[in-house]
């Protein structure tokens, strides 16, 4: 089980590094086997640096995030490298996260060299097989060639075979189908459902509402680095109690409903002042909770 | 007829060939109306756009016709179709709201702007007040930096710059897409809102998120590699689309209120084809469940319902087969 | 309806006729009139400072009792002798040598501590990049020729050695500045975050993943070293503070203006060197400015 307590993260900034950006204020929530949790919020929200930060690439402020009780920040180096064994990540641009030079199966000889190094040419071979089959991805169409020769879709979907050949127990997909195509986008999205069915838990951050609904289990809507509401996402999307979560729910733009006249939009001119200190969260029902106001 | 285009081609020259990224395009726009443009990346959305206004060096333009307000736009010409920009087609750019100079204060950049257009900014300075009013700008925005604004207040503000000269046109370049969702309410309402006030007569919004046109626009155009799919009304495009690419990509579109349990869309497999060789006839026939042999046959972009065009051979034909677009599903 | 189609077996597009990174590189660079020039301009130098002190008839620091002579066929004075006899010819083919050695070893060595300093601070940030900052203004604003008079009086003999290291040890802070700005950027790419997730340490992640991407960037910076270390060289030599216990390009100019060469018409003394500065140094920049174009797509003249 992966469990954040307590997390947070602080920037200094300003000329000389007097002032404090809470980009994660006091986060707190388990994802456990098989179980989908989303992380929704606008940009700025800290979705994404909870996510760096559950992948050991950015340093806690404070609080803990512990691995089946582990404590991440205990682990350096060689342990570190076994919990890249369990959990691992993939991005948002599929052409950033290649080097451009190399070719794009150079990622899985990466694995290899690094996690492999004494499974000999066959083994390997047919277990690449086997993770590129679990993506849906014909061997012959994707190995050899550089990243610009292959689409988004593929990149992102070898990227989730580079994490199945580790044999992963959770996976930090930040964004993944976002700057890929609308009709590719439902299969990447199907993928990570299915995989889901087999075990595998996934930590899912996106700022489209309709993407979180439709794969996750549990929702957790985040505002300038706090939680304002979790719980099971039929819950939170059914009946949503904090104002910031309904006024979301009304921007969506939907295929067959238009947006209320009642809502005059409301002109965000400057963001509002964050949060100095995480307000507490409430239970409203069997798992949903809600920011006191 | 505020906007005619006939037979549009524009190719980009490269060093492997000519990208056909319009191929013989056309279709029609009424005073007044917002009409969404919408396609994937690679379409040919983008190039329309900006083939309209002709303000990318790279396009080559190789024929067809464009007429706005009775008069032909001298789209080959760069030079002839200065006095045309910005007055009768004005055009918001992908990115716009990341190219304002960030060492010019708004309110000088206006000016300069202006004064490039021959006009003075004193002059229209009580209109420009007016207009930020109306978008829920505050005047002080002309007195600071782009720096000092957020991405919404930036987008409108470009917005109404592009908007002050009272186009005929305005072409809207994927200006909601790097924007937070309750922003991009408030800038795509407001950009309908130019319509209603009589800022602007016409606009193409383009975008890649049909939801959105779904919202504000009266039309829909559905372009496919480099050429047109579909174009109907808001309504139909998206409750009764006949293009069985139209209705693929709606049905792959996850709603809130759908889930994977209950529901698993399906998306269209493959990639479109390369438009530096592009294949013979229908260029989505390698990955439609209708094609046949008659596909060999590039479809023509016909009427087949009042207000509603479409560029297949299969469409009007309801065979059991054919996909059914999703039932509504029980909304939030 | 569920799309059943086969996965992209049918729809893959035509393979692209485009060549390869480097064939494509290797193209450009063939038409490119500025990089073949600068290029055989130094080949030709090279090959002159490699090939030609086997001509040499005479040692080039040794007098040979035949004073001012033009450049003429007897006894192998083929660019003439000195005020005091020496035979040009011998000096210029041995500053030739000279020059490119300086310009190897200071250039490789000015590029060696600048890579090292350059990618350690883009790479780390924070308090290293702060510290590193500093180490790199201290040297830059070091008077090097006050700080090479101090050395010159302690040290009784200076090879051409001491001179590169010299060199090479107070050139490289622009080439540091330089590494740690395109490090910078290339950092925040996500393939280094992938690097990272596949257990892979920091110096791995730099020598691995982020050099080779800037290879061009990188070649083309040690040529700059290269050219820079031999000008360098010879306004070093110009000024006296050259090796003492050689001659150098840099120092026949010296001696020539020291010895009114040019009030003398002995033209043959300071014009042979001086032309050989600038075309070795010239066609290394000119070559560079090629080498950008091939490298940089959006400067080629299609």
């Amino acid at each position: 089980m992966l469990s954040l307590r307590g997390v947070s993260k602080t920037y200094s900034v300003g000329a000389f590094g007097g002032g404090r950006l809470n980009a994660v204020l006091d986060v707190s929530f388990d994802v456990h086997p098989g179980e989908v949790l989303s992380l929704i919020g606008e940009s700025g929200s800290g979705k994404t640096t909870i996510g760096r930060m559950i992948l050991r690439l950015t340093p806690l402020s404070a609080g803990t995030i512990s691995y089946d009780g582990i404590d991440l920040a205990t682990l350096h180096r060689h342990r570190l490298k076994e919990y890249y064994r369990h959990v691992q990540g993939v991005f948002q641009d599929p052409f950033s996260s290649y080097n451009p030079i190399f070719k794009a199966d150079r990622i899985f000889s990466m694995v290899r060299s690094e996690f492999f190094g004494d499974v000999d040419g066959r083994t390997w071979a047919a277990k690449l097989d086997r993770a590129l089959e679990a993506v849906s991805l014909n061997p012959d169409d994707v190995l050899g060639k550089f990243p610009h020769q292959l689409s988004g879709g593929q990149l992102q979907r070898l990227l989730v075979a580079r994490a199945l050949l580790l044999d992963i127990r959770y996976l930090v997909a930040d964004e993944i189908i976002s700057m890929l195509d609308a009709s590719t986008r439902i299969d990447v999205l199907n993928l990570l459902a299915d995989l889901k069915q087999r075990g595998l838990g996934i930590v899912f951050i996106t700022h489209d509402l309709s993407l979180g609904n439709y794969i996750s289990d549990t929702t957790v809507i985040l505002r300038h680095g706090a939680i304002v509401e979790m719980g099971a996402t039929v819950k939170v999307f059914g009946d949503p109690r904090h104002p910031y979560t309904q006024a979301l729910l009304a921007s969506v733009p939907q295929l067959h409903t238009r947006w209320g006249a009642e809502e005059a939009a409301h002109a965000t001119n400057g963001s509002p002042q964050r949060l100095v200190e995480a307000a507490e969260l409430v239970p409203v029902d069997d798992d949903h909770l809600v920011a006191a106001q | 007829m505020a906007l005619t285009v006939e037979s549009l081609r524009v190719y980009y020259r490269t060093l492997a060939g000519d990208v056909k990224a319009l191929d013989d395009v056309g279709f029609r726009l009424a005073d007044g109306e917002i009409m969404g443009l919408a396609g994937e990346s690679g379409c040919g959305k983008s190039t329309l756009g900006k083939s309209l206004i002709r303000l990318d060096g790279r396009m080559r333009y190789i024929g067809g016709r464009i007429e706005l307000d009775g008069e032909e736009l001298p789209i080959w010409d760069d030079e002839a179709m200065n006095p045309f920009r910005y007055r009768h087609v004005s055009l918001i750019p992908q990115y716009a709201m990341s190219a304002l100079n960030p060492t010019r204060k708004i309110g000088r950049m206006i000016r300069e702007l202006l004064r490039s257009r021959g006009v003075d900014f004193e002059a229209i300075r009580p209109e420009l007040e007016r207009r930020l009013d109306l978008v829920g700008l505050s005047t002080d925005v002309l007195d600071r930096y782009p720096i000092e604004l957020s991405g919404g207040m930036k987008q409108r503000t470009v917005m109404v710059i592009s908007t002050l000269l009272d186009p005929s046109l305005l072409i809207a370049d994927e200006i909601t897409s790097a924007l937070d969702v309750s922003t991009q309410r408030a800038v795509a309402t407001t950009l309908a809102g130019f319509r209603d006030r009589g800022f602007v007569k016409s606009m193409i919004v383009i975008t890649h998120d049909l939801s959105v046109l779904y919202q504000i626009a009266d039309t829909i155009l559905v372009m496919y590699a480099g050429k047109l799919a579909e174009k109907a009304s808001a309504d139909d495009i998206v409750s009764a689309p006949r293009h069985p690419y139209t209705r693929l990509l709606i049905s792959s579109l996850p709603e809130v209120g759908v889930r994977y349990e209950e529901h698993r869309l399906s998306g269209i497999a493959g990639r479109p084809p390369s438009l530096l060789d592009p294949p013979q006839g229908c260029r989505f026939r390698d990955r439609c469940p209708l094609a046949s042999a008659r596909c060999a046959k590039e479809p023509p972009f016909i009427e087949v319902a009042e207000g509603h065009s479409v560029a297949c051979w299969e469409a009007g034909v309801e065979a059991a087969s054919t996909p059914k677009p999703r039932e509504r599903v029980e909304a939030v | 309806m569920s799309a059943t189609i086969a996965p992209a077996a049918a729809t893959e597009r035509a393979p692209a006729k485009r060549m390869s990174g480097l064939r494509e590189s290797l193209h450009f660079a063939l038409r490119n009139r500025k990089l073949v020039f600068g290029l055989s301009v130094t080949v030709v130098m090279l090959v002159f400072a490699l090939v030609g002190p086997l001509f040499a008839h005479h040692p080039p620091l040794e007098y040979g009792g035949h004073l001012s002579w033009s450049p003429t066929t007897r006894d192998g004075y083929w660019f003439g002798t000195t005020l005091q006899g020496q035979d040009v010819y011998a000096q210029f083919v041995n500053g030739l040598r000279l020059a490119f050695i300086v310009g190897a070893l200071g250039g490789g060595i000015a590029a060696g501590i600048g890579m090292l300093v350059g990618f350690t601070a883009g790479y780390r940030s924070g308090i290293v990049d702060e510290v590193l900052n500093m180490l790199t203004n201290v040297v830059l604003v070091i008077p090097t020729f006050a700080l090479l008079l101090v050395i010159a009086s302690y040290l009784k003999v200076r090879g051409i050695t001491t001179e590169a290291v010299f060199i090479g040890v107070t050139s490289w802070p622009w080439a540091a500045r330089a590494l740690r700005a395109q490090t910078f950027s290339l950092v925040s790419r996500d393939f280094v975050d992938m690097a990272r997730l596949s257990g892979r340490s920091s110096w791995q992640i730099i020598w691995r993943e982020i050099a080779p991407n800037m290879s061009s960037y990188l070649f083309m910076m040690f040529i700059l070293l290269f050219g820079g270390a031999i000008l360098i060289a010879a306004t070093l030599d110009f000024i006296g503070l050259g090796p003492s216990n050689t001659i150098s390009l840099g120092m026949m100019m010296q001696l020539s203006v020291q010895n009114a060469a040019l009030q003398l018409h002995l033209w043959w003394w300071f014009l042979p060197p001086g032309l050989a500065i600038m075309a070795i140094v010239g066609s290394l920049y000119v070559m560079n400015v090629g080498l950008d174009e091939v490298f940089n797509p959006k400067l080629r003249a299609t």
